[in-house]
């Protein structure tokens, strides 16, 4: 191979750039970043629709469900898994008790990079007040 | 046997054949019915309706109570634009709402005076035949409905419906709303809007805001269906108008002479 020592130290030098995002992450502790969703400390509020390992996976169904059911069928009220009766709302049900959204739902977004459109046209509580109060809207 | 460039095309193209043979027949074989909705029945027992006394409207000229109520729990923008703006439930002059009456003699003032219009909620909605993804479409209990999630912003509806009851968000409309009723979401850039009947309300067997803020009584509102209803009564023995009914798009807005 022609000029292999150069070619060797300049593939080493390339892989070393390349990944330096992941060793970086990884010596700064960073990769270990486990994102922490605040949960409502009330205890009046404690209790979800649904148990904690079901909404972790399947709360994006169950919000499409609450919304096919709502806007298309006309149907508001949820009956949970233990009989027990919610209005399907993301404001008035989710929020009530998950009152800030960036302490909640964008932790695990955020972390995992996925993005929703649920804010586009649903009012975040908080969202209004601060924007308010900067007179932004 | 020699495996030539020729073999190799033949099963590789049969091989795709095959692959896409299941998926290809799943595709075509679906056969797309909408569901009834499990509430159908019920709410197929009513049939919401709602009569304009408009001549008891121009004793109050300059009144907007109605349009304010609507439009404040509605979170409908002020956009400031005639091109951009939105409406629910709005005023036009006599002589637009009811073109058909122009005659001759008709009395001059009254052709200039403000009618409120707003969603026809249809029987037979041309929007909702115009729209390709049934973002809109009626309810059973003859409300014309919206979903906002499922709008592509195509204005097809727009473009169909007689009444120009629809308007469409050109920007997002967050800015324009002066307070926002938390209880209601807001639209986004991109889709139409219209008048809902107070669908959330009605939910919550209260009557449409606009009915509940008028306090010269000058709109009804009840089920059709129910020949006891407040509506029914309002409706009998009267002379009624409807916008365009020509069209054959049944409109269950009713104006009382």
């Amino acid at each position: 191979m022609y000029d292999g020592k150069k070619i060797i130290l300049g593939l080493i030098i390339f892989l070393g750039l390349i990944t330096y995002p992941i060793w970086h992450n990884t010596v700064s502790g960073k990769a270990r970043y486990v994102p922490k969703p605040e949960l409502p400390t009330d205890k009046a509020k404690k209790e979800c629709v649904e148990p904690k390992t079901f909404i972790r996976v399947n709360h994006k169904q169950l919000l499409e469900d609450w919304k096919t059911s709502v806007v298309r069928n006309g149907v508001r009220t949820y009956q949970a898994s233990n009989k027990k009766k919610f209005i399907m709302s993301l404001n008035r049900t989710c929020m009530s008790c998950h009152t800030d959204k960036t302490k909640f739902c964008d932790q695990c977004h955020t972390y995992m990079g996925v993005t929703n459109k649920c804010w586009d046209c649903h009012i975040f509580p908080k969202e209004i007040k601060r924007d308010q109060r900067d007179g932004i809207y | 046997m020699e495996f030539t460039r020729r073999t190799f095309l033949k099963i590789g193209g049969l091989t795709l054949l095959g692959l896409s043979a299941k998926p290809g027949w799943q595709v075509f074989s679906k056969v797309e019915a909408p569901e009834p909705s499990p509430e159908a029945e019920t709410l197929a027992r009513k049939k919401w309706g709602m009569g304009i006394y408009f001549r008891k409207c121009w004793q109050y000229e300059g009144c907007t109570d109605c349009i304010d109520a609507c439009h404040r729990i509605h979170n409908v923008p002020n956009m400031g634009t005639l091109k951009e703006e939105i409406k629910w439930i709005w005023t036009t002059p006599y002589e637009e709402v009811f073109p058909e009456h122009e005659f001759e003699l008709a009395e001059e003032k009254d052709q200039h005076r403000p009618v409120i219009v707003l969603c026809n909620q249809c029987d037979d909605p041309p929007c909702v035949r115009y729209c390709p993804t049934r973002a809109t479409w009626k309810r059973e209990d003859g409300i014309v409905m919206m979903d906002f999630h499922r709008c592509i912003g195509c204005r097809y509806c727009m473009a169909g419906c007689p009444y120009g009851s629809r308007s469409f968000n050109w920007r997002d409309p967050r800015p324009f709303i002066k307070n926002v009723n938390l209880e209601f979401p807001t639209r986004t850039r991109g889709v139409v809007e219209k008048c809902n009947f107070c669908v959330e309300r009605l939910a919550q067997g209260l009557i449409p805001a606009c009915v509940e803020a008028c306090k010269e009584k000058a709109l009804v509102f009840g089920d059709l269906k129910d020949p006891k209803s407040e509506i029914r009564e309002a409706l009998k023995y009267k002379t009624l108008y409807q916008r365009q009914p020509e069209l054959g798009t049944k409109p269950k807005v009713y104006y009382i002479l």
